[in-house]
C-alpha cells in the first residue's frame, strides 16, 4: 500500500491541478504544443509606444480583454484564467468554495500614470503640478474604486472571492522567485497539517512603460531589438539580458491522502523545496555562487535524494550574461562532472521572463515534461558559451524520460527558491 | 495541534514616532506623553512622523543608506534592534539560518520627478513618448530598488546577514499579520528554529496618503483617538521587527524571552456583508481565548477607518476587557501595525503592567491589576482581520 507520508514522515504533497497562460497563449495545452515545437511568444512591444526605448520587445500578453488596463487588472485576468484552469482539471471543492487557502505571488502594484494625469488634470493648478494637487483631486471626485486596485491585496482578495478559498489569502513577493515561494509556502502549509490542500497561484500582467524602464535603467534588459523571435537567448555565448514577459501559472497542492480519498488524478509530486537568501549586493548573486548551491542542496535534500536522481533541470535561465554564468557555477558544484549529461532547458528562451510569474509556470511546465515524456528547447542556441558547457536542449525538443525535474528560481534582493518535481509519489 | 511546541519572543526592535527602544516605548507609554503628530507639514492629513533617528547606528555604511527609501531604512534599522536585543546581531552561524518574514509595501516615488513630468505632459504632442522620455532621463536607477517591496528583505540580508531564508508579504495590514503567523507556525510545528519577523512603513509621504485619499480614509486634522472618532486612518512611521524562537533554541544559547507568542490567527471578513468584521472578530477573539482570566487586556491595532473601526470597538467594548490603542499612541503603519502592536505588547507583559489610558479614549478603561498576556487585534482599513496571544513566559 502506497504511504501518505514522505521519508521524513511528512505528509506527501500533490499536485492536482495546473494552469497556464503566457505569451505563447491560454491554457496548458496550447502552451504545450508551442512549447515543445520551438515557438517563441516575444514580440514588438505594441502596447505603448517605444519610441525613445532601448528595448522595444517583449513577452506580453496582449490577447485579453484586460491587456490594455491596470497592471493590476491584467494580473487579476491572467491568476484568474490559470486558476480556472488547475480548479478545473482537479475537481477540487465545489465551484467557489476550494477548500484551502490561497498563496498569490503578485507584481508591484501602484498608481499609475493614466490615473495620475486625471488627477492632475482634474486639479489643474496654476503653477507646477505637486502631489498636494493630486491629493484634492482625489479627496474631491470620487475614485473611490482607484484606492482597492491599487492596493496590494486587492488582486489575491478579489480571487479569494471568486474561487471561495479559505481564510486570509496571502500575497506575496520574493522579486522572481516569487512563483515557487507560493508552492513553497502551500507544500509547508500542507506538511504542518495546516490544511489539506492550497491554491498556489503567481501572476504577472506588469509590462508599462515606466516597469520597462525601470529594469532598463539596471541594464537588465536584452536589446536585441530586430528579431524580438530571437533575443532571448539563454545559456548562449551572444545573450545579453532577458525579456521582460507576463503570465500566469496556478497549481491545486494537495496532501496525497486527500488527493486519493476523494479520487482524483495525481500529476506529480512536489517533492522538496530549498530557499537560501544572498546577502551579497542587491541585483547580483554571490560570485561564488554559495546561496544558489546553497538551495539546490536544500532543496535535494528536502526531497531526501541525491543529485544522482535528477535527471532534468528547468533552469532560472534568463538569458543575462550574470544569472546564466552563476547558475552553471552553482549547477557544477552540485552536480559535479555529470552535469554535462543532465538536460538543462529555459522556458525563458520562448516566453521571457515572466518575473514574479515564473516559477509557478515553469513547475506546471515541469511536471508536462515529466508526464509527456519530452523536454522543451532552448531556443535560439546558435553560438554555444564555451565558460559554461551544458547540454541545453538546442533549438530542438527532445524525447527522454524524466522522472526527477529540478526548478531553480533567482531573484533580485538575494532570493533563491528551488523545487524538487516527480511525476509519482515514490 | 498537541505536537505544537511554544514560541518564545527574545527579541524586540521598534522605531516609532515615540522613540526607539523597548526603554525609549515604555518610559513614553507609562508617563502618558500625548501622541507625537504632524498636522501641518501635510496638511490637511495628520502624520506620525519618526523620532530622529541616527540610521548610522544600524546601517553603518553610507551606501547602503542610499540604496535604500526611507520606508527600507525604518525596517533594516528595527530590524538590526530586533538582532541586538536578541543578542545574534553578527552571529554568523545563526543568522544564516534565521528564518525572516517581512510584511512590506513599497513603491515610494519620486515625487518631484512625477510633479515634473504631470506638469508638462497635457502640453505635449504625444504625451506618452514624452513620459518615456520623461521616465528614461530622470528616473534614478537605484530608484527602482528602493520601490521593491522585497527589497527591504533583501536589505535586511545584506546589512544584516540574515539569509536563512526570506518572504516577502504584501497586501496592507493583513501582511504583516500573516508574516508573524507564519513565522510562528513554522517554528510552532518544528520546521524552523528562529525567525525574524516584521515590518515597516514610513508615512511621511504624499504618494501613500494618496492611496488612502482616494477612498478619503486618511485622518484629516485635528487628531482624534481612533477608537472614539474614527474619522480616517492617522498614518505613522514605525518600523517593528521580533525575534521569535523555539524555547530549545533559546536556551541551547542561553537566551530568555520577552514574552510567550501563544498564537496569531487571520481570517477574512466578506465586508459586504454586514456584521461580518464583527462576527470574525468575535471568533477569533474567542480562539484566542479572550475569556480567559482576569489579567488580559487588548492592544488594538485598529486603522481609524470609519466603518472596521466601529465594529472592533464595538466587539472590544462587549469584550469587558481593558483596551489599549497602539494606533492612538504612534498611528498606524499599514503593513507594519501587527508588528508595531505586538511589540508594545510584549513589553507590557514583560513588565506585568499595562500602561495608563488616554484622556479621550473611552474604551481604555484604567487597569492596575498584573498583566500577564496581551490580545492584540489587526483589524485591516479594507480587508483582513487578526489576532496574536502574547503570554507571559515564565
Amino acid at each position: 500500500m502506497a504511504s501518505y507520508t514522505d521519508k521524513a514522515g511528512r505528509p506527501i504533497v500533490v499536485v492536482t491541478g495546473m494552469g497556464l497562460v503566457t505569451s505563447l497563449g491560454q491554457g496548458k495545452q496550447d502552451n504545450w504544443a508551442k512549447l515543445t515545437s520551438g515557438m517563441s511568444g516575444i514580440h514588438r512591444i505594441t502596447r505603448f509606444p517605444i519610441d525613445a526605448m532601448r528595448t522595444t520587445i517583449a513577452g506580453t500578453v496582449d490577447y485579453l480583454p484586460k491587456s490594455k488596463s491596470t497592471a493590476p487588472d491584467l494580473s487579476e485576468e491572467l491568476a484568474t484564467l490559470a486558476a480556472d484552469e488547475a480548479i478545473a482539471e482537479s475537481g477540487i471543492g465545489t465551484k467557489g468554495a476550494f477548500p484551502g487557502p490561497l498563496f498569490c505571488a503578485v507584481p508591484p502594484i501602484e498608481l499609475e500614470w493614466p490615473q495620475r494625469r486625471i488627477l492632475a488634470q482634474e486639479a489643474a493648478p496654476n503653477a507646477a503640478v505637486s502631489y498636494d494637487d493630486l491629493l484634492r483631486a482625489a479627496e474631491a471626485n470620487g475614485h473611490d474604486a482607484w484606492h482597492e486596485r491599487f492596493l496590494y491585496g486587492s488582486i489575491a482578495d478579489h480571487l479569494a472571492d471568486r474561487f471561495g478559498t479559505r481564510g486570509q489569502p496571502i500575497s506575496l513577493s520574493t522579486a522572481c522567485a516569487s512563483g515557487n515561494t507560493s508552492i513553497q509556502l502551500g507544500v509547508e502549509a500542507i506538511r504542518r497539517g495546516d490544511c489539506d490542500a492550497a491554491l498556489s497561484i503567481a501572476t504577472d500582467g506588469s509590462v508599462t512603460a515606466e516597469a520597462l524602464i525601470r529594469f532598463s535603467l539596471l541594464s537588465a534588459l536584452s536589446t536585441n531589438n530586430e528579431v524580438p523571435e530571437a533575443a532571448s537567448r539563454p545559456f548562449a555565448k551572444n545573450r545579453d539580458g532577458f525579456i521582460i514577459a507576463e503570465g500566469a501559472g496556478a497549481l491545486v497542492l494537495e496532501s496525497l491522502e486527500h488527493a486519493l480519498a476523494r479520487g482524483a488524478k495525481i500529476l506529480g509530486v512536489v517533492e522538496g523545496v530549498g530557499e537560501m537568501a544572498d546577502s551579497f549586493h542587491r541585483t547580483r548573486s554571490s560570485p561564488d555562487a554559495k546561496p544558489v548551491i546553497g538551495c539546490m542542496r536544500r532543496a535535494l535534500a528536502d526531497a531526501g535524494v541525491e543529485p544522482d536522481a535528477i535527471d532534468y533541470i528547468n533552469a532560472h535561465g534568463t538569458s543575462t550574461p550574470e544569472n546564466d554564468r552563476m547558475e552553471f557555477t552553482g549547477m557544477s558544484a552540485v552536480f559535479g562532472e555529470r552535469l554535462t549529461g543532465i538536460p538543462i532547458s529555459s522556458n525563458k528562451s520562448m516566453i521571457g521572463h515572466t518575473l514574479t510569474a515564473a516559477g509557478a509556470i515553469e513547475a506546471v511546465i515541469s511536471l508536462m515534461t515529466i508526464a509527456n515524456g519530452r523536454i522543451p528547447p532552448t531556443i535560439n542556441y546558435e553560438l554555444p558559451d564555451p565558460a559554461i558547457p551544458l547540454d541545453v536542449v538546442p533549438n530542438v525538443a527532445r524525447d527522454a524520460t524524466v522522472t526527477r525535474v529540478m526548478s531553480n528560481s533567482f531573484g533580485f534582493g538575494g532570493q533563491n527558491v528551488c523545487l524538487i518535481l516527480t511525476g509519482e509519489p515514490a | 495541534m498537541s505536537n505544537r511546541r511554544d514560541v518564545w519572543i527574545t527579541g524586540i526592535g521598534l522605531v516609532s514616532s515615540l522613540g526607539e527602544g523597548p526603554e525609549a516605548h515604555r518610559l513614553a507609554l507609562s508617563s502618558g506623553t500625548a501622541p507625537v503628530v504632524n498636522e501641518t507639514g501635510f496638511a490637511p492629513y495628520v502624520v506620525h512622523p519618526l523620532a530622529p533617528i541616527s540610521f548610522d547606528a544600524q546601517i553603518p555604511k553610507k551606501g547602503d543608506q542610499r540604496q535604500m527609501e526611507p520606508w527600507q531604512r525604518i525596517g533594516t534599522y528595527a530590524a538590526g534592534l530586533a538582532l541586538d536585543s536578541a543578542g545574534i546581531k553578527g552571529d554568523k552561524d545563526i543568522l544564516g539560518t534565521t528564518d525572516m518574514v517581512v510584511a512590506a509595501g513599497g513603491g515610494e516615488r519620486d515625487q518631484s520627478v512625477d510633479g515634473a513630468i504631470l506638469t508638462e505632459i497635457e502640453n505635449q504632442p504625444n504625451p506618452e513618448v514624452f513620459l518615456n522620455e520623461q521616465l528614461q532621463s530622470n528616473l534614478r536607477p537605484t530608484l527602482f530598488l528602493a520601490q521593491l517591496s522585497n527589497l527591504l528583505a533583501g536589505n535586511i540580508s545584506i546589512v544584516h546577514g540574515v539569509t536563512g531564508s526570506s518572504r516577502t508579504f504584501m497586501g496592507e495590514e493583513s501582511s504583516g499579520t500573516d508574516a508573524v503567523r507564519i513565522g510562528w507556525s513554522r517554528i510552532a510545528a518544528g520546521t524552523s528554529e528562529i525567525a525574524l519577523v516584521g515590518g515597516a512603513y514610513n508615512a511621511e509621504r504624499r504618494d501613500m496618503l494618496l492611496l488612502f485619499a482616494l477612498k478619503r480614509l486618511a485622518m484629516h486634522a485635528p487628531w482624534a483617538p481612533v477608537l472614539a472618532q474614527p474619522k480616517g486612518v492617522p498614518t505613522g512611521s514605525a518600523g517593528a521587527f521580533l525575534v521569535l524562537e523555539s524555547p530549545e533554541h533559546a536556551t541551547a544559547r542561553g537566551a530568555k524571552p520577552i514574552a510567550k507568542l501563544s498564537g496569531v490567527w487571520s481570517e477574512r471578513a466578506r465586508r459586504n456583508e454586514p456584521g461580518a468584521v464583527e462576527a470574525v472578530l468575535e471568533e477569533l477573539l474567542k480562539t484566542a481565548g479572550a475569556g480567559n482570566g482576569d489579567e488580559t487586556a487588548v492592544f488594538s491595532a485598529a486603522s481609524g477607518a470609519p466603518e472596521p473601526t466601529q465594529a472592533e470597538a464595538a466587539v472590544l467594548a462587549r469584550s469587558g476587557l481593558p483596551v489599549r490603542s497602539v494606533t492612538d499612541r504612534v498611528g498606524h503603519g499599514l503593513e507594519a501595525q501587527m508588528p508595531v502592536a505586538l511589540a508594545m505588547a510584549a513589553l507590557s507583559v514583560a513588565e506585568g503592567r499595562l500602561f495608563a489610558p488616554l484622556a479621550g479614549e473611552t474604551l481604555e478603561k484604567p487597569f492596575d491589576g498584573p498583566l500577564s498576556r496581551a490580545i492584540v487585534t489587526a483589524v485591516g482599513h479594507w480587508r483582513g482581520e487578526g489576532v496574536a496571544l502574547v503570554e507571559r513566559a515564565d
